[in-house]
Formats: C-alpha cells, sequence, structure tokens
C-alpha cells in the first residue's frame, strides 16, 4: 500500500509536468510560431489597436447595421465575459414572448419590411457570442441598412457577399455572413464617401 | 431532414470508420505484451519514467492490486485538482486574479474531471486560472482517459489471457496511454484546432471598444444591498453604458483538443464547444467530433485484435452503430422540424439555400442544425458531455435522444476505456440471457460465464441505472433540488433528470438552465459521479481477474458465435430493452409528456 501510495504521487508529479506544463506550452509555442494570428484570438487591428475579433459578435441594434444573433449573456448582451445561451425549454412561454419582442423590434426598425423574419435572427445563440448570421438573415436586412445608409442595395450585397462563407469543403456546416467585418466595412465605405464629397 | 444534414451525417460516419481500424492496430500495438516497432520508440522515455517512480515494469498485478493502484491514483488526482483550485489567487498564470474556488464547487469539480466526466458548475472564464485549466484539469483529461483505456485494457485481458494470476500492470498501461496515444494526437488536434482559430496563449484578456456603444439596465442598491424602491414602489433602475467588451484569451487549444479526444468535455469557456474560441469553423467542428470517437471506436478494433478474433470487434462497433445511427437521424430530424410553438408567428424557419432554419434557439449559426445534432448525439453516445448546442434549448424529441443516450449507460461508444468495458458488460449479460433460452452454460470469447462474472457484470449494469432513478427521486423530494430549476413545468423535471443522468454515466454534458452550483448539487452529484466510476470499474475489473484465470474453452456446436448479425441483434436489444424498461416512466414525465403537450 504504501509502495502503491508512493508511485502514485511521483508518476502523478510526473504526468502532470508532462501533460500539464510541458505540452501546453509546446502546443503554445507552435501555435505562436504557425499561426499567430489565430491563436491570439484572431483581432481585427485598426491603426495598430484591436477593436474586436472576427470570431466575437458584438450587439447592433440601430438601422444601419446589420444585427447580428441575439445573445442571451448577463449583464449585458455579447458580453465577451460570461458566455452561454438562454437555456429556455423550447416549450417555456417566456421563450416565445421573446421571440414576438424581438420580431417587433426588427419590424420597428424596418416598418415596410412585412416577410417572415428568418428564424436565426430572432433565437439567441448557443455561447451569446455568435460572430456569424445566416444568408437569409443578412439578406432580409439588406433593404433597411442600405436605405439608413443611402447606398444602394447592389453595393450593400457585394459588401455582404465579400464577408460571406460558403460550407467548409463544400459539406460541412452553414453558409453564413460574419456581422462585425460587415458593419466595420460599411463604416469604412461610408467614411470614405463623407471624405471624397 | 435536408440533403445536406444526410449528407453531413454520412460523411462523418465514412471518415470515423475508415479511420478505426489504423487507430485500432495501433493501440493494439501499444498494449501488446511482446516489445515492438512503437513501444521500442518510446522505451526511452517510458523507462525513464519507471526508473523515477520506482516502478517494476514487469510486475504482473492480480486484480485487486490493479483496482488499489487505480484508485489510489484517481484519489490523488482528486487532492490535486482541489488543492489547486483552493490556491489559485497564491499561484502565478492567473492574469485575470481569479479568488479561491469555494470548497464545494471545488470538490465537484475535481470529482467531475478526475471521473472523466467533466459536469461544470462553474464557468471557466470567469472561475478558473490558466494554471488551474492547464495543470489542474487538463491533467486530468489525460489521466482518467488514460484510467479508462488502462482499465479495458486489463478487462481485455481478462479474455484473452489463459490460467493467468494477473490482468497486467496499471502504471504501464497508463503511461502506454498518455504517452504513445494521448499526448501525440492532442498536439495534432490542438494545431488543427488554433489553424481555424481556436486560441492558445498565457496573454490577459483583451479590452476592445465596441462599435456601436450599447447599455443594460441594473436594478440600483443600497448598503446593505437590498433593492431599493422608488415612491410606487417599482424598483429603481440605472442604465450601464457598454463602451468596451473584453475577449477572453488562454491556453485553450491545447485543452480543447484533450478534452475531446479522452472523451472529457469540459470546456475551457462556459459555452464549451458552442464559443467561437473554443470551436470556430464547421472544420474544427468536424475534428471535433471525429477525435471523441476516435479512440473508442479504435478501441473496438484493438480488442478484437487482442482476443485474437478481430470479426469480435467489428461485431460490438456494429452494435453500437445500430442504436447510435437511428437515433442521431431522429435528433436531426427533430431539431430541423423546428419549434411548434412558433407556428402562427412571422418566422420563417424552413430550411433553404439561404437558411439552416429549424429549431435555431441555442445553437451557433456556423453549426445550423446537421452539425450541432450531429454533434449532440455524438457527444452523449460517447461520455464526452462536450456541447456545441444547448441541449435545454433541443426540441423535446430532440433533447430526448442525448438523454436516453446517456441513460443506456454510457456504452454507445462511452467513454474512452469505459464505453467498451461497460459494452462487455452488456455483452456478457447477453450471452447469459441466450444461455437460458437454449438450456447451456453461456461462454464469451471461450471463456465459462459463470455466477461470480454474472454478478459483476449486473452490478456494472445496474449501478448507474440505480444511481440515476434514486438520485433523480432525492433531486426532486427536496426543496434544494428543485429550486436549481429554469424552466418550470416537465421540463423543469427533464432538467433535473438530465442532470443525475449525465453524472451517474460519467457523461458531463447538462440541461444548462439548472442552477447546479449549489452545495446541494454539487455534493448530490459528486457522489453520482464517483459511484459511477469507480465501483464499475472495480467490478470489471474484478470480473476480468476471475476470467483470467479460467482455461479457454474450446468452441464446441452449441456455442452461440459472438461475432453474427444474431448476436449483434441481440447484445443491441438487451442494452435497448434494460435502457427502456429502467428509463421509460421517467422519460414519459418529462421529454415524452413535454412532446405531446407541445403539438396537442
Amino acid at each position: 500500500m504504501s509502495k502503491l501510495l508512493r508511485q502514485s504521487f511521483v508518476l502523478l508529479l510526473v504526468m502532470t509536468l508532462i501533460t500539464g506544463v510541458l505540452y501546453p506550452l509546446v502546443a503554445t509555442g507552435l501555435a505562436q510560431l504557425i499561426f499567430p494570428q489565430q491563436a491570439n484570438g484572431s483581432l481585427i487591428v485598426k491603426d495598430g489597436k484591436p477593436v474586436g475579433s472576427v470570431l466575437i459578435g458584438q450587439s447592433f441594434t440601430g438601422p444601419k447595421y446589420f444585427w447580428g444573433r441575439p445573445s442571451a449573456t448577463t449583464p449585458q448582451v455579447d458580453n465577451g465575459i460570461n458566455s452561454g445561451g438562454s437555456n429556455l425549454g423550447p416549450t417555456n412561454p417566456v421563450l416565445t414572448d421573446v421571440v414576438k419582442q424581438r420580431i417587433a423590434a426588427l419590424r420597428a426598425a424596418d416598418p415596410g419590411n412585412n416577410a417572415p423574419v428568418p428564424v436565426d435572427l430572432v433565437t439567441a445563440s448557443a455561447s451569446g457570442l455568435d460572430p456569424e448570421i445566416s444568408l437569409a438573415a443578412a439578406r432580409y436586412q439588406l433593404a433597411r441598412v442600405a436605405t439608413a445608409r443611402g447606398f444602394g442595395t447592389a453595393r450593400v450585397l457585394a459588401l455582404v457577399n465579400e464577408y460571406t462563407r460558403g460550407r467548409q469543403l463544400g459539406v460541412l456546416g452553414e453558409p453564413r455572413v460574419n456581422v462585425l467585418q460587415l458593419n466595420l466595412a460599411l463604416d469604412a465605405e461610408q467614411a470614405l464617401g463623407a471624405g471624397s464629397r | 431532414m435536408t440533403t445536406n444534414d444526410l449528407l453531413q451525417v454520412g460523411l462523418y460516419l465514412v471518415v470515423l470508420l475508415l479511420l478505426v481500424k489504423p487507430v485500432g492496430s495501433y493501440l493494439a500495438l501499444v498494449f501488446a505484451e511482446a516489445p515492438n516497432r512503437v513501444t521500442r520508440f518510446g522505451g526511452r522515455v517510458e523507462r525513464g519514467i519507471y526508473r523515477l517512480c520506482g516502478i517494476r515494469a514487469e510486475e504482473d498485478m492480480g486484480w485487486k492490486r490493479y483496482a488499489l493502484a487505480m484508485l489510489l491514483f484517481n484519489v490523488l488526482g482528486v487532492l490535486a485538482v482541489y488543492a489547486l483550485q483552493r490556491a489559485q489567487q497564491w499561484l502565478p498564470l492567473n492574469p485575470q486574479h481569479f479568488g479561491a474556488v469555494s470548497p464545494d464547487s471545488a470538490m465537484n469539480t475535481a470529482i467531475s474531471f478526475a471521473t472523466n466526466t467533466n459536469w461544470q458548475g462553474y464557468a471557466g472564464e470567469s472561475t478558473m486560472s490558466y494554471l488551474t485549466q492547464m495543470s489542474g484539469l487538463a491533467v486530468q483529461n489525460f489521466l482518467s482517459a488514460a484510467t479508462g483505456i488502462a482499465a479495458l485494457v486489463a478487462v481485455v485481458r481478462g479474455f484473452s489471457r489463459r490460467s493467468s494470476l494477473g490482468i497486467g500492470n496499471f502504471w504501464v498501461d497508463l503511461t502506454r496511454s498518455t504517452l504513445y496515444v494521448l499526448l501525440p494526437l492532442s498536439l495534432l488536434i490542438a494545431l488543427l484546432l488554433v489553424s481555424q482559430g481556436v486560441v492558445q496563449n498565457f496573454k490577459p484578456y483583451v479590452d476592445v471598444p465596441v462599435v456601436q456603444v450599447g447599455s443594460y439596465a441594473e436594478t440600483v442598491k443600497n448598503a446593505a444591498g437590498n433593492t431599493l424602491k422608488d415612491a410606487a414602489g417599482h424598483d429603481v433602475i440605472r442604465e450601464i453604458p457598454v463602451t468596451t467588451q473584453t475577449l477572453p484569451m488562454g491556453p485553450a487549444a491545447s485543452q480543447v483538443a484533450i478534452k475531446m479526444l479522452g472523451t472529457n468535455g469540459g470546456g475551457f469557456f462556459n459555452a464549451n464547444s458552442a464559443h467561437p474560441y473554443e470551436n470556430p469553423t464547421p472544420f474544427s467542428n468536424f475534428i471535433e467530433m471525429l477525435a471523441i470517437l476516435l479512440i473508442p471506436g479504435g478501441l473496438c478494433v484493438m480488442f478484437g485484435q487482442m482476443v485474437g478474433d478481430r470479426r469480435q470487434g467489428w461485431a460490438i462497433l456494429a452494435t453500437m452503430l445500430l442504436i447510435f445511427i437511428p437515433l442521431t437521424i431522429g435528433l436531426v430530424a427533430a431539431e430541423q422540424a423546428g419549434n411548434p410553438a412558433w407556428h402562427g408567428l412571422a418566422v420563417d424557419a424552413r430550411a433553404s439555400a439561404l437558411q439552416a432554419g429549424g429549431n435555431m434557439e441555442g445553437k451557433e449559426a456556423r453549426f445550423g442544425i446537421a452539425s450541432s445534432g450531429l454533434f449532440a448525439a455524438i457527444t452523449t453516445a460517447a461520455s464526452c458531455g462536450a456541447v456545441n448546442a444547448m441541449h435545454d434549448s433541443l426540441t423535446p424529441l430532440g433533447g430526448l435522444v442525448p438523454m436516453w443516450l446517456i441513460q443506456l449507460g454510457e456504452v454507445i461508444f462511452g467513454g474512452v476505456g469505459s464505453g467498451l468495458y461497460g459494452m462487455l458488460a452488456f455483452a456478457v449479460v447477453a450471452v447469459f440471457i441466450a444461455g437460458l433460452m437454449v438450456g447451456r452454460t453461456p461462454e464469451y470469447l471461450g471463456k465459462k460465464i459463470e455466477a461470480y462474472e454474472m454478478k459483476m457484470a449486473s452490478l456494472a449494469v445496474l449501478l448507474p441505472c440505480a444511481l440515476v432513478v434514486i438520485g433523480t427521486a432525492v433531486a426532486v423530494m427536496l426543496p434544494a433540488g428543485v429550486a436549481g430549476i429554469a424552466n418550470s413545468g416537465t421540463h423543469g423535471f427533464s432538467e433535473i433528470l438530465y442532470a443525475v443522468s449525465s453524472a451517474s454515466n460519467n457523461n458531463g454534458s447538462a440541461f444548462g438552465g439548472l442552477s447546479a452550483n449549489a452545495p446541494f448539487w454539487n455534493v448530490l452529484l459528486g457522489i453520482c459521479m464517483f459511484l459511477a466510476r469507480y465501483p464499475l470499474a472495480i467490478a470489471m475489473l474484478a470480473l476480468a481477474g476471475s476470467l483470467a484465470a479460467k482455461r479457454h474453452v474450446p468452441e464446441s456446436a452449441g456455442t452461440l458465435p459472438t461475432h453474427t448479425p444474431l448476436f449483434v441483434t441481440l447484445l443491441a436489444c438487451v442494452v435497448i430493452v434494460i435502457g427502456a424498461l429502467t428509463f421509460l416512466p421517467a422519460l414519459a414525465l418529462g421529454p415524452i409528456a413535454e412532446y405531446l403537450m407541445s403539438v396537442h
């Protein structure tokens, strides 16, 4: 027994050094060497300062921005240090009420648009930080954003397409649009337009 | 179901089946008794470790010594993780200055990671320092997986050895699992995940300015912590502006890789594999799904090779797939059908070229329905418990599938090692039932199955069932248990049933609405996780010890062949009948009732 205990103790120590110190250090070293951009959070850098991450969604509510997936994080939405979903059950009346409120908010921002709302725009994401929306959700908001910015819809659609990613390897996952990148590009075009006028 | 849904499920199965054979053959070499090219390659490091620890590699342990070594090693692991969580505020690599974890939560988490469950009452990004994560939790990810593989290899030796007193050496099996299997595969998977965007660094969290300034409402409290009321009796509310977003960082990829590969499932971040920094693309998702079933599948092949009849391994794998595939398709179909509660609303949930449609509550846009549903089935078939969608928000039937996959005893692939030795217990029960039908002494793989073996196999099969049923009954009877419920009615009962099922089968996923980071839940689930892991493993080691000592009985005309479609069907039926008989009444009160009410 005491021999087994001593063997357990030393082996646990050795294994902690190998799998708990050496392994993460080697992984970090290789990751920083080969994929520094990804390993450090896929940050979007403007004028030398990080302004967001390609992978982490932010909250948008104005008519001139594309809105992302609803977020159920607390206390604020899209809270980077408290990821998670709503955990509302499918038959919970609260869920139906929240969905109704989201439809109403989208309609209020875009009074003329009576099309049914794509489901991913009225349901909270799993992480609360989903950076992307479906192509249908982008199409649904296209006219609103174009009008609010005084852009032609073709110009906005071109930007939507630029930040669209298809299924990986043609099969995996879903086609989707990156909301933060798209909105930053819209702001950049607007600033450019204002400057040249 | 859309064509792409089926295509994604099909592609996954094909790639998995292509990989299990090479992985299984490799595993057979790692645990072979004779030295070979694999064990010679790492021989120096291996021998160095043994010398340091005073381990005699050639010592052949009887089952009792093997079990004692396993238990001591694991209890020490629990204590180490507990100590690390309680002392993290004084230790390095804590850039966010997190304080000590509460005693009940720390004990729950320590048991959870040592037992390969990885139930998480805490939120990683706001609780655990980098050091706690990588040198406490991730170490147990490796060692609990290695413990499972070691115990399985010992059980298989019970069948393959003849008239032997020993079933192997726990230290050697554990060390080889870690060095030759888990470490190299984890490093490879970690780098693949980083290439897709999983973070891997030791930097403090990054603050970024948000593009559009937002705000949230907060109730105002006085110095005593009571909510202030205005003259009309309403809570006083103030708007807090949100001008920045904090991006979490850390050595995530290295931990995520082993959390999938070791069927541990404990997320680096709270949202687990739904978090874009933990699972950023559909390809990273595919890699993570493959990593979950790679070793459990490979071990079936290894089992066939070690007992000298490859068909035996394929038969077990076929049994698993026979149950896994229909349930997976059922889950994806239920989620694709969407939520009937929204039928009257102006919501477009039809699948099209532009959207996945279906029930997107608690799912990520990049995964849609197919990649989320498939992941949910895989993670609960195996005792992984990582999630890329919130199971609490699955449709009633979509949520029934993961819950039942867990309740079947985590033997449809199951945890690395533990899944297969669980399935072998069912196989022993199956040959016994077949023996009863024709009135012959049952045998399996050339070993007579007698009263002692049946007792141990029955114990292994029934223990998790009993834990689930009793634990759920206790939780619903006590106010402290019911207090954690987030959704009322049948779904609230499902939350409790799922939590106890998950802990009592070492899965670790949750219907996450349940507020389980409370002393009652931490203690109840801690006990369930511990009892489901070690007594069950010890029963199987006892079975192995008894079998190893037996002579080989040659096949006769009366022997039931155990590699045929007949046996595969029989074994699947035994698993399903035990799972259905035990849990149908409870499931009827939870997901089944909820389904009937939702479509009334």
